[in-house]
């Protein structure tokens, strides 16, 4: 389990709910690597300004995380973390690599939600 | 100025005696040290805590402490400055700095202001991109500037290693566990990097070197596919097919937005004396973001240290009303 304080999707059985039951998801599935750590820690700083989103991660090496890993949208990725950004169970966006908060914030609100401010 | 922003500028909550901007090793140190000595602290990080110091896999050469990712000795540099009461805001933008004043005043997010008597600026540097066609494309989908974060994507594939320093070196043996084959590409005739690092490279059959030659170009569909490559001496261009590149040529200071407030060098690095002060009167620098010759996480915390002595020296004698020709350090 990585060591945030996100939600962690541990199956793919959870994935699929989570997904399936929440309009707005992100799942950043990584180690606990220098790439993935700020990516991490910008969700979890987003988490409590975007309330209408379901913010996640999972484990890249874990093998329920093939469901992650064998996106298609995934397929031309070659860096941790991949981040993935579902609407209505459905895949908006993917990106790999590091991103910064300004860059996961830009996704956010191009493809999810509204920013609902607290 | 707005209303708004006056009324945010007269909070006691946003008046520091001094204020880091920069959360790696030095700005963390710098945190720590003043916060202990009951120096009011803020320290405003654009990006995520730890800086450089996050992207090291691994630390074994911290005195003290036999062996530690860099992730965790920034968990603990932020732990210790936070229980001395220090107060980190990271993920901030920060949109304006006034350095020049006695009041020091630093903008967030185009709407929190922030003042202090002094500043440590600690804005660190970021991994140098090479700079070639088709580089942010790739980013990700072939180009790495993590051996061990990407490594085993390139299980039996042959990927380029491109500089010729101690990183670049160490990271192309490294990452022989993964690939079939790597070639160092390096711009110069010869290494910056210690012989050590040389001859281990040197002795593994999977390494071969490209001297004198630079990336010019990265080309592929979907993910990378091959480079261009440019003799410095012929001119001469060559493509080769390859599966991935790990880049490794050095770090460049975050000095940008400071360009016309504070005297940089012709690096960009900021101008400090022995004290760490700047050519500003009550602004000091510490750590990757200032000229000097070797960066590591060592020395940054040894410049966070001087800087937070020096800013607590001056605030000092702030509060004890020495005229500002004898607070001259």
């Amino acid at each position: 389990m990585l060591n945030t304080n996100l939600t962690h999707v541990l199956s793919e059985k959870e994935q699929l709910e989570l997904i399936n039951n929440n309009e707005n998801v992100m799942i950043c599935c990584g180690r606990m690597g220098p790439m993935c750590i700020p990516v991490y820690e910008a969700m979890e700083e987003l988490e409590g300004e975007y309330k209408n989103v379901k913010f996640a991660d999972m484990e890249f090496d874990s093998p329920d995380a093939k469901v992650i890993r064998n996106l298609p949208e995934a397929r031309s990725f070659q860096s941790l973390p991949f981040t993935i950004y579902y609407k209505n169970g459905k895949v908006v966006k993917a990106t790999s690599s590091i991103q910064s908060k300004d860059q996961i914030t830009a996704m956010l609100d191009e493809q999810l939600v509204d920013k609902i401010l607290v | 100025m707005s209303s708004l922003a006056f009324i945010i500028e007269i909070n006691m909550d946003n008046q520091f005696d001094v204020i880091v901007i920069g959360a790696g090793a030095a700005g963390l140190t710098a945190g720590i040290y003043l916060s202990r000595a009951k120096v009011k602290t803020l320290i405003l990080n654009e990006g995520a805590v730890g800086g450089q110091m996050v992207l090291t896999h691994e630390i074994a050469n911290y005195p003290g402490v036999e062996n530690i990712s860099g992730y965790g000795l920034a968990r603990i540099m932020k732990s210790q400055a936070l229980k001395f009461g220090c107060v980190i805001k990271s993920n901030i933008k920060i949109t304006s700095l006034d350095l020049n004043d006695e009041i020091k005043k630093v903008t967030v997010n185009n709407k929190e202001i922030y003042t202090s008597n002094a500043i440590i600026i600690s804005t660190g540097g970021k991994s140098r991109m090479i700079g070639a066609v088709g580089e942010d494309k790739f980013k990700g989908k072939g180009i790495s500037y993590c051996a061990t974060c990407d490594g085993d994507f390139f299980q039996d594939k042959e990927i380029i290693v491109v500089g010729g320093g101690n990183s670049a070196l160490e990271e192309a043996v490294s990452l022989t566990k993964y690939a079939s084959k790597v070639t160092v590409v390096h711009q110069f005739d010869n290494f910056q990097a210690l012989e050590y690092y040389v001859d281990e490279a040197k002795k593994s059959e999977k390494i071969s070197f490209i001297m004198g030659s630079k990336i010019i170009e990265f080309i592929g569909d979907e993910k990378l596919e091959s480079v261009k490559i440019q003799n410095q001496s012929t001119n001469e261009i060559s493509e080769i097919k390859i599966n991935g590149v790990f880049i490794f040529i050095g770090y460049v200071p975050n000095t940008e937005s400071l360009e016309r407030i504070i005297e940089l060098n012709e690096w960009n690095e900021i101008v400090v004396d022995k004290n760490m002060k700047t050519n500003l009167n009550g602004v000091y620098a510490a750590g990757d973001s200032i000229q000097k010759r070797y960066r590591q996480v060592t020395t940054a915390v040894a410049d966070g240290t001087i800087a937070a002595l020096s800013a607590a020296e001056f605030i000092n004698d702030l509060k004890k009303g020495v005229g500002e020709q004898e607070l001259v350090h």
